[in-house]
């Protein structure tokens, strides 16, 4: 890991509010708004630790443009099949490590609480957010999202985006 | 030693027939404790890894075979061996790590080392210290490796068994099983990365799910509304060699309309269609126009094919109300990059995520939920008839009734 490059309030306090509306529209269940924090060629991808550092390129959602988001959000609506369940996001530790051409380089560690219908809250996800962000909008999006796992046993399933 | 002594389990089946499928079976301790030995340690090819996650000389990789930990190692002569991961000297576990590279295995307990074909190499102190101590002159190193396993590398995959029994591969799985292989793995291959799920329900389960070829456009209503896989496609079933092993396909480009699905009112939802169409964007590398197959071998591997996305999945039992699934995605060797990108997007319909497998990861659980506290009842797969014979129709479940054949040759029940 690279130190942080910039300690500029103002772009943390940024960032800060991007991860904070992001989280919220998916711990909400606002989801229709969830691809809208993207731009249109983008990449999100959730995928382990294990992989990401040995170098491969699996994950379990690997979406590189805006409509695939659409796509898993219609998807999960209206033709997958699971117990509701809902998670908590919770972010912190965020730090720039690159600021260039209007794109700020993003750490931040993240983990997802899931709640199921039986009334169960588990440790479902934990991990780093590594973002490239178009700081120049506004407001701010991601150009790239990886949701890198520690846990590399996935729960039964993942069918709501970290 | 009698055969049975180890029954202490009191699960039997009603009768002959594969269509009566006891609940006990999903719940029970004592089988579960009976199926790690007579189905695990015994007559089968247990799937362990791909022979290209472990490509250099001295790569390991840690696996199981039933719950029991197991090395698999190439040696300096490229030559692949398996064992159990637990030292000769006081059972500990000697690799720590799920993969690495290594001239000499060496447990951390008390030093001993083992060659990557298991055998042992050193032991610390042997002549003791000071000329006090050590090995006894009369123990024989050679008696004190590693515990082996029979293995045979099939189509890049590596299988071990504890028998001496199990036949051949080929025969194993049968001829036209091993076909269908051969046109899936045929290829040298690129190992694209796992991803590991944990299903809350027993190992069969799963391995009845992948054999249901029934459910696929009922439970995975992202078949039906892309219309990527329905029954009345042409496709179908082949049962290999004694039952437990089977193959079903099918073609997308037909018989996507069939009035029966009309008719019966399936869930679909005619209105809906990607805004990002490159998802399905694909290659006919079959030259048959299969776009769906999927493939298993009795007890623990599924193989794959879902358009451009090939992985195989390994099911490993963790105790009798969870299993952990593995998902090793694979390429072949010769992959352009625009094939790979392909491969890696199709994986959004599979693994623990995938459009078409994610209610896989839940219905199991819904069985296991629903069994609890009931004792002598049954479930039933009466569709397609009561026999185990390969079929042009897949509204059947026929694969099932050919896993609870092997399952019971392998477990005498």
């Amino acid at each position: 890991m690279t130190a942080p490059i910039s300690d500029d309030q103002t772009l943390y306090f940024r960032i800060e509010r991007l991860y904070a509306r992001y989280i919220r529209a998916i711990d909400d269940d606002r989801l229709e708004a969830w691809p809208d924090f993207f731009a249109d060629t983008c990449l999100y991808k959730i995928i382990s630790a294990e992989n990401h550092d040995q170098g491969l390129p699996l994950g379990i959602i690997h979406a590189d443009s805006r409509a695939m988001l659409h796509d898993r959000v219609s998807s999960i609506r209206r033709a997958n099949i699971f117990e509701d369940h809902r998670y908590k996001h919770f972010v912190s530790g965020i730090e720039v490590h690159g600021l260039e051409a209007g794109v700020a380089t993003v750490v931040a560690n993240y983990q997802a609480i899931r709640i199921d219908i039986r009334g169960n809250a588990v440790l479902f996800s934990v991990g780093r957010y590594q973002d490239r962000i178009a700081i120049d909008r506004d407001p701010p999006v991601f150009l790239e999202k990886l949701v890198i796992f520690d846990n590399e046993r996935v729960d039964t399933l993942l069918a709501i985006p970290l | 030693m009698d055969a049975k002594s180890d029954t202490a389990s009191d699960v039997r089946f009603p009768g002959k027939g594969l269509s009566e499928i006891p609940y006990d079976l999903y719940t029970d301790e004592a089988l579960y404790k009976q199926e790690l030995k007579r189905i695990y340690r015994g007559p089968v090819w247990n799937y362990l890894c791909l022979a290209c996650e472990i490509p250099e000389p001295g790569d390991y990789r840690t696996t199981f075979v039933g719950e029991t930990p197991v090395i698999v190692t190439r040696d300096r002569n490229g030559d692949i061996h398996a064992m159990e991961n637990r030292c000769a000297h006081r059972g500990a576990l000697v690799c720590l790590k799920k993969r690495g590279n290594e001239k000499l295995l060496t447990c951390v307990y008390h030093s001993w080392t083992y060659k990557l074909d298991g055998s042992l190499h050193g032991v610390a102190f042997e002549r003791g210290v000071g000329g006090q101590g050590g090995l006894a002159p009369g123990f024989d190193k050679s008696a004190h490796g590693l515990r082996r396993l029979r293995i045979t590398v099939f189509c890049g995959l590596i299988f071990g068994t504890y028998s001496e029994a199990t036949p051949d591969f080929e025969t194993y799985v049968g001829p036209e099983i091993a076909s269908h292989m051969r046109s899936i793995l045929g290829k040298p291959l690129r190992y694209l990365g796992r991803n590991v799920q944990v299903l809350p329900n027993n190992w069969k389960i799963y391995n009845e799910n992948l054999r249901d070829s029934y459910h696929a456009s009922l439970l995975h209503t992202f078949f039906n509304t892309f219309k990527l896989n329905r029954l009345s496609q042409d496709g179908g079933i082949v049962i290999g060699a004694g039952g437990g092993n089977h193959i079903s396909y099918g073609k997308s480009k037909t018989g996507y309309d069939h009035p029966d699905y009309q008719a019966d009112g399936i869930h679909s939802l005619k209105d809906m269609q990607l805004q990002d169409p490159t998802l399905l964007d694909t290659v006919d590398e079959s030259g048959e126009g299969m776009t769906t197959r999927i493939l298993s071998v009795f007890p623990s591997l599924g193989l794959q094919c879902h358009y451009n996305s090939i992985a195989i999945r390994q099911v490993l039992p963790k105790g009798v109300s969870e299993t952990e699934l593995v998902w090793s995605h694979v390429g072949y060797a010769d992959d352009d990059p625009a094939m790979q990108a392909r491969r890696l997007k199709q994986s959004n319909l599979v693994g623990p995520a995938g459009y078409i497998s994610m209610e896989d990861g839940c219905i199991g659980g819904f069985v296991q939920k629903a069994i609890q506290g009931v004792t002598g009842e049954v479930g039933i797969v009466p569709m397609g008839g009561e026999g185990v014979e390969s079929s042009k129709a897949r509204a059947t479940e026929v694969s099932i009734r050919g896993f609870w054949q092997a399952y019971r040759a392998a477990m005498d029940m």
